[in-house]
């Protein structure tokens, strides 16, 4: 699809691609790490993708109301917080199976938005467009003009570095804040500690369930900016469904990721590159193999996924307690 | 003892309804037409509005005749609304989008005295009406008018679902831009293969940026919701976007170069008014240029972007085809691009 002319030209078709792959891996991050910290407290959450669609929904119609896209990341992540906490409530308080209501998260979430976006909007389900300033827009990073003409570099920081929303540069600076919280706090210890052995925790004095509540409500706030970002920044309005499955993918990344937020954040970038390339290859005659169907491309996370599991790529160990709800011994 | 009070209820409540809608029939010169919307719903700026605002609503205007309308808001619930509409008597029932076929086949066979329209697809079934458009047609139209309008010389294509419905606007777009200027490039993408390609705006945003990236500088987006995301790019890069199914000229003034309109209003509408006249007949209608069925959209919102020589050069285009001068080739004639 891209003629290729020269070296320079290669160059930049590269950071073009590696610069989409930024834009659709962020959502991908944010929710992966969303489901760090729930499925290493051993809350499975299934219901990532409702959670982001809900905050979708609130963004978009927040900053349709109100013009200001800090208040629609507000009103996000308390809707998805909000899903967050039903979740913790049916499965840390109640015992509940943990997939059952992630996945009536998500179906409730799908029909709930169409249902609110049909009677409120009367547009088919989505929120009105929205116009400049409802949005979170990119930004330049200072120099980028001025830099352009270095070769090599500068087009990579003009065309890699600079030029994303804040949300995407919050995306990837989260990575490793949430590495140190994890294996540097103490709160990140007990977190890990209440995913593998809760009974160890509990007998130690320190409560199971406000442990895991927390997890899971910091899981409610990062779907909430996945969900914001995807609606108002990436886009410009709700429309029905429209995560796409960015849920299942992330959820995808962080198996295949073990459960680590820097591996984690390697298979997110390397599914929003496999969307990217998937993209850029439609169509392409290649040299030798010919043109690639786009499906295969598109299920490469997924077969990855399974061959993980599988066993062929190391090995993929769990939180020792995930999905267990935690029932003490009278 | 309470749920068999609830049943007789319930039954009784659909008795009612029953009675109701004959009496109804009865009064309204013998029909009592209805409609089912696609999944999209009624208001989505698209397919289904279109069918609503020039066709249900013009007919209920013009003769007072109400339109049962229902509006389903998942494709589970189609074949369900189809039939309680036949067994509550009303006919001719309008379906709305190619997904709806299997369940138009199911309704039509269960109740052979009803008589359906089915909009975008075929389904040989003796009480169907099945109305069909050339979109290659009106996709050669608005693929002329980007190669007049593209300084680049690349245009772009991003359709939804990967099915042959969609190869065919595609391969119309392609044949227009190119008798427009021979050496163009068309880049083409579909979006995915299921139908949640129809609903997916982030990738229809970064199918139109790869696109833009190769060069292109008009883009004609035929993939339902996810077209949004195609409009909305263009104009964030301040390049142009083509519409389809409505008029969809008024989404982003000054980058919407145009639209390519199906009429399925006035399909909805000749469907209703044959069946009140007593002319209505099942089979296949073939809706294109000549019979006004697809059309190049021009309004108030795109006349600065089209000059008067764009205008006329369309124009005789269209009129070549309506002619038979120009014959463009259907991809689902051979299901390839071969033309």
């Amino acid at each position: 699809m891209i003629e290729i002319t020269s070296m320079n030209d290669m160059w930049l078709t590269l950071l073009l691609t590696l610069d989409a792959t930024l834009r659709l891996s962020t959502p991908l991050v944010l929710a992966a790490m969303a489901g760090l910290f729930s499925e290493r407290s051993g809350v499975v959450d299934i219901g990532l993708e409702g959670k982001m669609l809900a905050a979708c929904f609130a963004s978009a119609t927040i900053a349709h109301f109100t013009g200001s896209p800090w208040l629609a990341l507000l009103a996000a992540v308390a809707v998805s917080l909000g899903l967050a906490l039903v979740h913790g409530f049916a499965t840390i308080t109640h015992k509940g199976d943990q997939i059952v209501s992630g996945v009536a998260l998500n179906i409730l979430v799908s029909g709930l938005t169409i249902i609110l976006g049909l009677t409120w909007f009367r547009q088919g389900g989505q929120t009105p467009a929205l116009t400049g300033e409802g949005r979170f827009v990119t930004l330049d990073l200072p120099g980028s003009e001025l830099l352009h003409s270095v070769p090599l570099l500068g087009p990579l920081y003009k065309e890699l570095i600079s030029g994303h929303n804040i949300l995407v540069y919050l995306a990837f600076a989260l990575v490793p804040l949430v590495w140190w919280v994890l294996f540097r706090t103490r709160f990140g210890l007990r977190l890990r500690a209440v995913g593998e052995n809760p009974k160890a925790v509990d007998t130690a004095g320190i409560s199971v369930n406000a442990l895991r509540y927390k997890a899971v409500m910091i899981g409610g706030v990062l779907c909430g900016i996945a969900g914001t970002y995807i609606a108002i920044a990436h886009n410009a309005q709700f429309t029905r469904d429209m995560t796409a499955g960015a849920g299942y993918i992330a959820l995808a990344a962080l198996i295949f990721g073990k459960w680590r937020p820097l591996t984690v954040l390697v298979a997110c970038l390397l599914f929003g590159f496999l969307q990217a390339f998937a993209m850029r290859i439609e169509g392409v005659d290649l040299p030798v193999i010919g043109s690639i169907p786009v499906q295969i491309i598109e299920a490469v996370p997924y077969i990855l996924t399974v061959i993980l599991l599988a066993g062929f790529i190391g090995k993929a160990i769990p939180p020792k307690a995930v999905g267990r709800p935690y029932v003490k011994e009278r | 003892m309470q749920s068999t009070l609830l049943n007789k209820m319930v039954k009784g409540l659909s008795l009612a309804l029953v009675t109701s809608a004959v009496s109804l029939s009865a009064m309204a010169a013998d029909v009592a037409p209805a409609v089912v919307y696609s999944d999209a719903g009624k208001f989505d700026k698209s397919f289904s509005e279109a069918v609503w605002n020039n066709g249900v609503k013009r007919f209920m205007d013009e003769t007072g005749i109400e339109v049962k309308e229902a509006e389903p808001t998942n494709l589970a619930q189609v074949e369900q609304y189809l039939k309680r509409l036949a067994k509550r008597g009303h006919s001719p029932i309008v379906a709305v989008g190619f997904s709806q076929a299997n369940a138009v086949s199911a309704a039509a066979a269960a109740y052979p005295d009803a008589q359906f329209t089915l909009i975008d697809m075929v389904v040989p079934e003796p009480n169907v009406q099945n109305v069909v458009f050339k979109e290659h047609e009106g996709s050669f139209l608005v693929g002329v008018l980007a190669a007049m309008k593209s300084e680049s010389n690349v245009v772009g294509f991003v359709g939804g679902m990967d099915i042959p419905l969609i190869s065919r606007f595609g391969c119309g777009y392609e044949q227009g831009a190119k008798y427009q200027s021979a050496d163009i490039t068309v880049l083409q993408n579909m979006t995915g293969s299921t139908p949640a390609a129809f609903g997916n705006p982030s990738k229809g945003a970064e199918l139109t940026r790869t696109q833009m990236e190769g060069g292109a500088d008009v883009i004609f987006a035929a993939a339902g919701g996810t077209g949004n995301g195609v409009y909305q790019a263009a104009a964030d890069a301040g390049k142009y976007a083509i519409g389809v199914d409505s008029n969809q000229n008024h989404l982003h003034p000054g980058t919407m170069l145009t639209s390519m309109v199906k009429r399925v209003g006035e399909a909805t509408y000749q469907s209703y008014k044959a069946a009140q006249n007593g002319t209505w007949a099942p089979g296949v209608q073939v809706m294109g240029l000549a019979e006004g069925g697809v059309d190049w959209a021009i309004d108030e919102h795109n006349r600065g972007l089209v000059s008067a020589q764009m205008e006329a050069r369309v124009n005789d285009v269209k009129a070549k085809i309506i002619a038979g001068e120009i014959v463009v080739h259907d991809y689902m004639s051979d299901n390839a691009c071969s033309y």
